[in-house]
């Protein structure tokens, strides 16, 4: 388990972290999440040493390694950019951390021939970084920091440098990889996707401050503010109250219902069909009102189908699932 | 920029005549003074006592010189890459200063510092002879090529960045195995040049040195130093032109090797 207790940490006037307390449990793959200057990527290098908190606490598994080198800490480390030790072969590269530890020569090149097969880069052990492709290299940086099989594995922005194919692939592969190896990871992402598709636990970070914190489903379906509502999946603004597009709506006639004691109207926006967009195995439909407000829903073929839409149609939305501004104030509480 | 084609081949023709005057010329005059009388005679005037004195003194004080300069070069590089520092700014300059004072003026100062009567006089009383002996040409040497190893090496530390060593940091590396097993392989070609520039220049040294050695034919001459004796002191005319080949196919012989080392690099 990691435990980070009020990290704080500042660069000049710009605060990188601020007062930042996060339990990591062990085995979890927990991604940090948040836009850039969030802070995510300080915590991550807090966590290993690489970076020097100017007030807090960093204890991994019962140990305070607040005052540890990096070197001491018994982390494995994985950059955007890969750090690929350029002059070395791929073996060389996996198998520098334990030829430090001055590790026998047949331990190490058996445990090497294991991670790069586990990797899926067995037969490139002769080849030099520059020979492999962007993903490749994150592999053999992946395994290089397995083999000296560390407590905690961390990784900032490991696929932030590759095209979106190789990426999905490769946090289908890391997932798969976690759920062998069960070592204790923290992902640094901004990729709200990414976060959502391969942690099982996701930290919200927000200008050095963490939002909230919890699995991919309630944070998702229950967010504790609009910032977490905005950046985890895309929104639509329906009378001033933040709405999934997917959970609005739309109606050919305003139909009348019946509303329950004590609970609010449902809020309907009459709005004119401006675009319609199959993206696949959906359907985006464009709308505006008549103050000028632009949001867009997103639904299924099939109902779209139903709705027969037409481009300069009037219709009405309304939100489907309660997202009230009262619901959004109870979940905060959480 | 389209020019026209008598712009073209008059621009040529300029840059080449220009090439043909200053250093086609003066080498080709060279050889042919060295080689007019064949092969025997130049091999005679290099094997002199005096002659192979100097190739020697010049080879040792280059072999005194790229070490010191490798070690503090790499060093200098380092903390003006990666530190941060009061002065650093002021350090950046001082690197340079080798390029824009005259060695003669480095000589001079020497002079100053280390002479019976400078700062650090006291150690040639104590029989301890900087100016007038190896020490003196070798600082002399030192500080005309400092830039070299530094300048060459700075870029190359700019490029790779820290990732690489922190890398090495988190896989339990101490600061020192990542310098040995990281960074310095990986700014090998930046020194590889530091060191070619460096081993030309000690070899061209002359007026630095001249100011600070004492001049003696077998003793304490360098290979500049015996060209210009020989031509001047001596007026060993044909003695001065087979010493300046003797230096020429050294620097040539380094040119060499830099550019096989160029091919190599471009080929890993």
């Amino acid at each position: 388990m990691i435990t980070v207790t009020g990290a704080s940490k500042s660069y000049g006037d710009f605060a990188a972290l601020d007062d930042v307390s996060l339990e990591i449990p062990a085995g979890t793959l927990t991604a940090l999440l948040g836009p850039s200057g969030s802070g995510k990527s300080t915590l991550l290098r807090s966590i290993a040493g690489l970076e020097r908190l100017d007030a807090g606490t960093v204890v991994i598994g019962g140990r305070d390694l607040t005052a540890v080198a990096p070197q001491k800490r018994g982390i494995g480390f994985v950059f955007q950019h890969y750090a690929a030790f350029k002059h070395m072969t791929v073996r060389d590269n996996v198998a520098f951390g334990l030829s430090i530890r001055k590790r026998p020569k047949a331990e190490i090149a058996r445990k090497v021939d294991d991670l790069l097969e586990i990797v899926g880069l067995d037969g490139f052990q002769h080849r030099y970084p520059a020979q492999l492709s962007g993903g490749q290299r994150q592999r053999m940086a992946l395994a290089r920091a397995l083999a000296v099989d560390p407590e905690v594995l961390l990784l900032d922005e490991p696929f932030g440098a590759l095209d979106a194919k190789v990426r999905a692939d490769l946090r289908q592969w890391l997932r798969r990889l976690h759920d062998e190896v069960h070592v204790t990871t923290v992902l640094v992402t901004h990729d709200q996707e990414e976060a959502l598709d391969v942690a099982d636990r996701i930290a919200v970070l927000n200008k050095g401050r963490i939002e909230q914190v919890g699995d991919p489903v309630s944070l998702y379906d229950s967010p504790a503010n609009d910032f977490v509502m905005s950046f985890l999946g895309s929104v639509a603004t329906l009378n001033g109250v933040l709405v999934r597009p997917h959970d609005i709506e739309l109606e050919r006639e305003a139909s009348v219902e019946l509303v329950p004691q004590g609970h609010a109207t449902p809020a309907r926006v009459r709005a004119r069909v401006e675009r319609i967009v199959r993206l696949g195995f959906e359907v985006r439909v464009d709308l505006a009102t008549d103050p000028g407000e632009r949001f867009a829903v997103q639904m299924t073929r099939s109902q779209a189908a139903d709705l027969d839409l037409r481009v300069g149609e009037t219709v009405f939305a309304r939100a489907s699932r309660g997202q009230d501004p009262q619901l959004v104030g109870a979940s905060a509480a959480i | 920029m389209r020019t026209s084609t008598g712009t073209r081949l008059t621009l040529r023709t300029i840059a080449l005549g220009y090439l043909f005057a200053l250093l086609a010329v003066p080498i080709a005059l060279i050889l042919w003074r060295t080689f007019g009388d064949g092969l025997g005679a130049f091999i005679d005037s290099v094997r002199t006592p005096a002659a192979i004195s100097a190739l020697n003194l010049s080879l040792l004080i280059v072999a005194i010189v790229v070490p010191l300069n490798v070690v503090f070069g790499v060093a200098t590089a380092l903390a003006l890459v990666r530190g941060s520092f009061p002065g650093r700014g002021l350090l950046q300059a001082v690197v340079d200063l080798p390029f824009a004072v005259s060695p003669i003026v480095v000589g001079v100062s020497l002079i100053m510092l280390w002479g019976v009567d400078g700062w650090f006089g006291g150690l040639d009383r104590l029989g301890i002879r900087v100016i007038f002996g190896l020490p003196g040409m070798v600082l002399a040497t030192i500080f005309v090529t400092l830039p070299f190893v530094v300048r060459e090496v700075e870029p190359v530390l700019h490029e790779i960045g820290t990732d690489q060593e922190q890398a090495a940091a988190t896989l339990g590396a101490s600061s020192w195995q990542t310098l040995w097993r990281i960074t310095i392989p990986a700014i090998r070609w930046g020194l590889t040049y530091g060191v070619v520039l460096t081993i030309a220049r000690s070899l061209g040294e002359f007026g630095g040195v001249i100011m600070v050695s004492s001049g003696f034919p077998g003793v304490s001459q360098t290979l500049t130093l015996l060209v210009h004796s020989r031509y001047i002191d001596d007026h060993n005319v044909y003695g001065a032109y087979a010493a300046a080949t003797l230096l020429m196919g050294l620097a040539v012989l380094t040119l060499l090797l830099m550019t096989v080392l160029d091919r190599k690099r471009s080929t890993t």
